[in-house]
C-alpha cells in the first residue's frame, strides 16, 4: 500500500504522535496530540449537552487518560482517532449519563478468540480515515443523520425518533441499513 | 462454539456510539464475549465514531489548559500493556459484564422464584429505559406464552432454549419486537440460563402469569 503523499511531504499523524507518547513518554508529541484532538472532544461534549466547563474538564480528562493508557493503544486494531473516541465516549457515559458502561473485558476467560486478521488491517491510517469518510458520505442523507445523531449527539433510538418526528421502527431500519452499507464498503479494513 | 443469532446492527451501532442505555448494553457486551464477528462490527462502528469526532468543528480550550494537563501527566503513571492472561480454574458461566452486576458467577445469583419452573434475578441499572434480568428456566420446561409491548433481547448463557423461531445456544441472542408472540421452552438435560432485556412489560396470554406480573415486575 502506497502511503498518501501530499506534495511530497507527509505530516506526522495523530497515530505517530500517539506511538511516540506510548514508546518514549514524549511530552512534545503529547502536546501536539492535545492541540489536534482536545478542542474536538470539547466540542463533542458540548453537542452531547455538557456545559462548556464540564466539556473542558472531560476533554482534559480524556487526554490525561490517553497519556495513562497510551501503551495499550494497538495500531493494528484502530487508528488514534478511533481509540481516543472510545476513551471520550466512555468518560462521557460515566460523567454525563452517570450510567455504567458494560464492556468487554480483554481478560475474559470466556472470550471466544478472534480469527486471523486480514493483512488489510495494516493499511495506512490516512487511507482508512479517507475510506470511512467516503463511506459515511455515500450513505443516503436520512441514514447519515441517524448515524450522526447516535454518535455525536448521543441520542437513543427513541430520542432520534422524537427529534425527527419519525416512527421508532423507521429509525431502527435507517440505522440497520446504514450499518449494512458500511459493512459492505469497509468490510476489508476491519 | 459458533454463534448463530446476533443482535440487530442498530443496537451494535448505538452501543459503539455510546448512545445505548445501560440495560441493553449489558446484553451486547455479554454477547461480544462469545462473538468475534460482532466484535469486528463494533470496531468498524468505532472507526466511524473516530472519523465523526474528527469532523466536529473545534471549540477553543481554556487558556492554560495544555499547561494544566502537562502538569497533571507529570504526576500520572502510565499503565502497563494489556496482556490477556485467563485466571486459573474453570471458566465462569457468566461473562464479566454480567458478573460485575451479580457480584459473582452463576452460583452466587440470589434467585427469586418466578412461577413453577423459573427463577429470575433483576439487575439494577441506572437507566430508565429498559429492564435487565437473569432468568433460569428448568430443563425441558416452558416460559408461559407471551407477546411484547416493545423489544426483547434474550441472550443464552448456559443450556439452550427453543421457540417458534429457532434454537438458541450459549452466545446466541434472540432479538424480537412488539409483533412477536413466542413460547420459549428450555432444552432437556440442563437448566437454561439467559439474560433478558425488555423495554416494556411482557404480555402474557394466560391468566395466572398475568395477575402475578405486577408482583414479579416482569
Amino acid at each position: 500500500m502506497i502511503p498518501d503523499n501530499y506534495n511530497g511531504q507527509v505530516a506526522p499523524s495523530d497515530n505517530d504522535f500517539l506511538m511516540r507518547v506510548a514508546a518514549q513518554q514524549d511530552r512534545e508529541a503529547f502536546a501536539q496530540l492535545f492541540k489536534s484532538i482536545a478542542p474536538r472532544i470539547k466540542a463533542y461534549m458540548m453537542k452531547l449537552g455538557a456545559s462548556p466547563e464540564t466539556a473542558e474538564e472531560i476533554a482534559q480528562e480524556t487526554l490525561i487518560t490517553v497519556w495513562r493508557k497510551s501503551v495499550q493503544f494497538d495500531r493494528h486494531k484502530s487508528s488514534a482517532a478511533t481509540w481516543i473516541f472510545t476513551i471520550a465516549r466512555n468518560l462521557r457515559i460515566d460523567r454525563l449519563r452517570k450510567e455504567n458502561r458494560p464492556a468487554l473485558d480483554p481478560n475474559e476467560p470466556l472470550l471466544v478468540p478472534d480469527g486471523p486478521r486480514s493483512p488489510l488491517a495494516e493499511i495506512e491510517e490516512s487511507t482508512v480515515v479517507d475510506r470511512v469518510t467516503a463511506a459515511i458520505g455515500d450513505l443516503p442523507l436520512d441514514q447519515q443523520e441517524a448515524v450522526r445523531l447516535s454518535f455525536i449527539e448521543g441520542l437513543s433510538h427513541g430520542e432520534i425518533s422524537e427529534r425527527l418526528n419519525v416512527p421508532l421502527g423507521t429509525i431502527k431500519s435507517r440505522l440497520r441499513l446504514s450499518f449494512e452499507k458500511l459493512r459492505l464498503s469497509l468490510g476489508d479494513i476491519r | 462454539m459458533t454463534v448463530h443469532h446476533h443482535p440487530g446492527s442498530d443496537l451494535l451501532l448505538s452501543y459503539a456510539a455510546g448512545s445505548l442505555a445501560e440495560s441493553w448494553s449489558i446484553a451486547i457486551a455479554a454477547h461480544l464475549s462469545h462473538c468475534p464477528a460482532c466484535r469486528q462490527d463494533i470496531e468498524l462502528a468505532e472507526a466511524v465514531g473516530g472519523v465523526l469526532l474528527h469532523d466536529v468543528a473545534a471549540e477553543h480550550m481554556a487558556p492554560g489548559a495544555l499547561d494544566d494537563v502537562l502538569e497533571a501527566i507529570g504526576h500520572t503513571m502510565q499503565e502497563a500493556p494489556l496482556v490477556a492472561i485467563p485466571p486459573p480454574g474453570p471458566a465462569p458461566i457468566l461473562p464479566k459484564s454480567v458478573r460485575d452486576y451479580v457480584g459473582g458467577d452463576v452460583d452466587d445469583v440470589p434467585w427469586q422464584r418466578l412461577g413453577k419452573d423459573a427463577f429470575q434475578f433483576l439487575i439494577e441499572t441506572r437507566d430508565g429505559e429498559a429492564k435487565a434480568r437473569l432468568l433460569r428456566i428448568k430443563a425441558g420446561r416452558p416460559v408461559p406464552s407471551h407477546g411484547h409491548g416493545g423489544r426483547e433481547l434474550t441472550l443464552v448463557l448456559a443450556g439452550r432454549f427453543e421457540d417458534e423461531i429457532s434454537v438458541f445456544r450459549p452466545g446466541d441472542m434472540e432479538d424480537v419486537d412488539a409483533e412477536t408472540v413466542h413460547k420459549p421452552v428450555a432444552g432437556v438435560g440442563e437448566d437454561c440460563i439467559c439474560l433478558a432485556v425488555t423495554d416494556a412489560p411482557l404480555r402474557f396470554k394466560e391468566f395466572l402469569p398475568r395477575i402475578l406480573q405486577p408482583i414479579l415486575k416482569i
